[in-house]
């Protein structure tokens, strides 16, 4: 019989077999490849330095930088300009037109303008710079509208000054001019330097006054230190510089119970308390005599 | 002598600063097979509730292990450098893939390089009434050192046994309370050549060499239990390329010897024997190979092949008993020369005469009875001890050397240079002399 062995195809085999010792250099690089540092360092510090290394050099060319930060701008500016964040209407709340007129005017002319194109702070702050405006909010509403929510200043009093009539709060705080006294006539006038200061007296003055208000034209600040009613007649009432209001209601006492300024006289004088006095007018005091000469 | 106790004592420090690591490697550098294992020392608790440290068994874990086939070493001793520092990569390499870290340190052994055992004594006055490790470093330096001859260095250097005034047997003296120390000390010396080569071969590896041990002694470690450690019991490491001897007592090496015949040698007998080339030869022994011959076996017909294309060549057959007939004489000759070696070391006189057969070699069929009719009735076949970790494919009695290192690695037993050198010794002796005038005399 014979041995089909010999026919079976070999691998032919030439000397040794192959060596399967690592050479010394991958040895090595497997050893190498074995510490903790280095293949830690092959994981991550590799890719880092690398891509660190690109990025650097491709900012490194102004062009690019430039070319980065155009379409940075163009990104932000397709979010910002979403039809969810544009404002295109402004309610003004609490503001006469002719305040409203002015806050529009610290508004953008263009009014389809991006939330974030505003400044509301800064809005905000320039309305409340307004003598008129006592405080301001302006936010956005949902919706794209602009709100601008204005407490006005109340006007109390009319200030004559040089340069004309003022609106004065009950603080002091000038909120407008008037053109004429007649304009806003529901006001009490007062005038003088360092009226404007004391204006919570007057108001108090104004109040004690009340039972002749109708005769009341205005309380007038003596040399910053005293106030002076001024009745219609011409008629004054010379107030003290201190307490003024209780001598005010002794006068009123006073004409309550004697008409007193009913009569023709010119000043009541109560800057002194104990002695109050008061001065006759010209054509009474003539009247005066002539009644005293016939007796 | 002096040099060498600082290498073996740089060595020692290399070990604790690898065990500190967590990983080292042990390099079983033989005629056949060089394997290398990973040990991870974690230095935990034992996994299992109720076993204790089992002998710092127990707090490492092989975590790679890989064998290549030997080259360039025969009779245990590097003889081709090159080849042999390849080979070491290819097997350091492979752990280290299966283990998945790097080692830096190694501990080897080597087989070969013809170790010789010296028996010594050493005998001081203890200083301070108690025995200090200073005096045990005094008594094994006090001992006598024999003229092992140029070219020689010194491997092992293990205290077997302390005797203080009249009670001997003492395994640790330290403490205790006497006059007159005296110790025996077993020395093992090899060619210093070959350790050597070893060495420049692991060197050229990048590795660090953290110990060195006798493959003989190892093998002992790691086959021989724990009562025939105690008692008395030689083992028989049958490797490739030489047979290595050790025997024990009381736990510690008194002899190590080795024969250069080995299984390599068989090989080679039936390679020309044969007809055939080493290859087949081997694997035929390994397949076919025995050392009893019955009946059965003149029967039994081996196909021994051949690759000339010659079909009378290629077609050639020979009976199992043929084989026997060729492998017995070696393997007798093996066990004869082992005989020689025992009774030269007065093996007869050990109170137990246990004889246990290990290494690749014991693995023939037959050699245990074959053994008990040179080497005398109480012969057993060793295999190494179960370590966690070890891949099945190496538990076999081949990888007693291997497993005997793991345990030396883990637990060494204390030689000479674990102790400090006295005073004396130091070159810095006359500083010494000056500050102890001085404190004589104020």
């Amino acid at each position: 019989m014979r041995s089909l062995k010999s026919l079976l195809r070999r691998e032919p085999q030439y000397g040794m077999r192959r060596d399967p010792a690592p050479t010394r250099w991958g040895y090595r690089y497997q050893r190498l490849m074995l510490t903790p540092a280095f293949r830690i360092g092959m994981r991550f510090g590799l890719p880092v330095l690398g891509v660190a290394l690109v990025g650097g050099i491709w900012f490194g060319q102004a062009d690019n930088r430039a070319a980065f930060a155009a379409q940075l701008d163009r990104i932000k500016a397709t979010i910002q300009q979403r039809p969810e964040f544009m404002v295109g209407a402004v309610e003004i709340d609490g503001a006469e037109p002719a305040l409203a007129a002015a806050i529009k005017s610290f508004l953008p002319e263009t009014m389809p303008i991006s939330s974030f194109d505003l400044d509301l702070p800064e809005i905000r702050t320039r309305i409340r710079e307004l003598t008129a405006v006592a405080d301001a909010t302006v936010r956005v509403q949902p919706g794209g509208t602009l709100e601008i929510a204005v407490t006005q200043r109340v006007p109390v009093a009319v200030w004559r000054y040089v340069d004309g009539l003022r609106l004065v709060d009950a603080k002091g705080v000038m909120t407008g001019m008037i053109g004429q006294r007649s304009d806003r006539a529901d006001l009490p006038l007062i005038a003088g330097d360092g009226a404007r200061e004391k204006i919570d007296e007057a108001l108090a003055l104004f109040a004690a006054a009340a039972p002749v208000a109708d005769r009341v034209r205005g309380l007038v600040r003596m040399g910053e230190r005293r106030w002076d009613l001024v009745l219609d007649r011409d008629q004054r009432i010379l107030l003290p510089a201190a307490n003024p209001v209780p001598a005010l209601e002794r006068v009123m006492a006073l004409d309550g119970a004697e008409d007193m300024l009913a009569r023709d006289i010119a000043a009541v004088d109560i800057r002194n308390e104990d002695r109050p006095t008061i001065r006759l007018t010209e054509q009474a005091l003539v009247r005066l005599r002539r009644v005293s000469d016939n007796n | 002598m002096g040099q060498l106790y600082q290498t073996q004592r740089a060595m020692r420090h290399m070990r604790k600063a690898a065990m500190q690591r967590g990983v080292i490697a042990i390099l079983d550098v033989g005629t056949s097979k060089i394997a290398c294992l990973v040990l991870r020392f974690d230095g935990d608790a034992p996994a299992l509730e109720g076993v204790g440290s089992m002998a710092g068994q127990s707090n490492f874990r092989i975590i790679g292990a890989a064998t290549t086939r030997s080259r360039g070493v025969s009779f245990g001793e590097v003889a081709a450098m090159a080849e042999t520092e390849r080979a070491i990569r290819t097997a350091v390499q492979a752990a280290q893939k299966m283990a998945g870290v790097r080692v830096d340190h190694v501990i080897a052994t080597l087989s070969g390089a013809r170790p010789r055992s010296y028996g010594l004594d050493g005998e001081v006055e203890v200083e301070a009434g108690q025995v200090t490790g200073g005096d045990i470093g005094r008594v094994l330096a006090a001992c006598e050192m024999p003229d092992y001859g140029d070219g020689r260095e010194v491997l092992h250097a293990q205290p077997v046994n302390f005797a203080l005034d009249h009670r001997s047997g003492l395994a640790d003296p330290r403490g205790q309370i006497g006059q007159r120390l005296t110790t025996d000390m077993h020395l093992l010396t090899v060619d210093a050549t070959a350790i050597e080569n070893l060495l420049y071969c692991i060197k050229r590896c990048d590795l660090e060499v953290a110990g060195l041990a006798s493959s003989a002694y190892v093998s002992g470690v790691s086959s021989l239990v724990e009562d025939e450690q105690e008692l008395g019991a030689a083992c028989i490491d049958m490797g490739g390329g030489s047979t290595g001897i050790s025997v024990f007592i009381r736990k510690h090496m008194i002899y190590a010897d080795s024969v250069r015949m080995g299984g390599d040698h068989v090989t080679s007998d039936i390679s020309m024997g044969l007809q055939v080339p080493m290859a087949t030869a081997e694997r035929i022994k390994t397949f076919y190979g025995g050392v009893v011959a019955t009946g059965m076996d003149d029967r039994e017909m081996i196909e021994i092949g051949g690759d000339t294309g010659d079909w009378e060549h290629d077609r050639r057959t020979v009976s199992r008993a043929e084989l026997i007939g060729i492998m017995r004489p070696r393997v007798e000759e093996i066990l004869e020369e082992v005989r020689q070696r025992l009774d030269a070391a007065g093996f007869e006189h050990l109170p137990s005469q246990q004889i246990v057969l290990t290494g690749g070699g014991s693995q023939i069929p037959g050699l245990d009875g074959l053994a008990t009719r040179i080497l005398g009735q109480q012969v057993r076949l060793g295999r190494p001890l179960r370590v966690q970790g070890l891949p099945q494919a190496a538990t076999g009695p081949a990888f007693a050397g291997s497993v005997g290192l793991c345990l030396f690695a883990a637990h060494p037993q204390d030689e000479w240079w674990d102790f400090d050198v006295p005073a004396e010794k130091y070159p810095a002796r006359s500083f010494k002399r000056a500050f102890k005038w001085f404190k004589d005399n104020w």
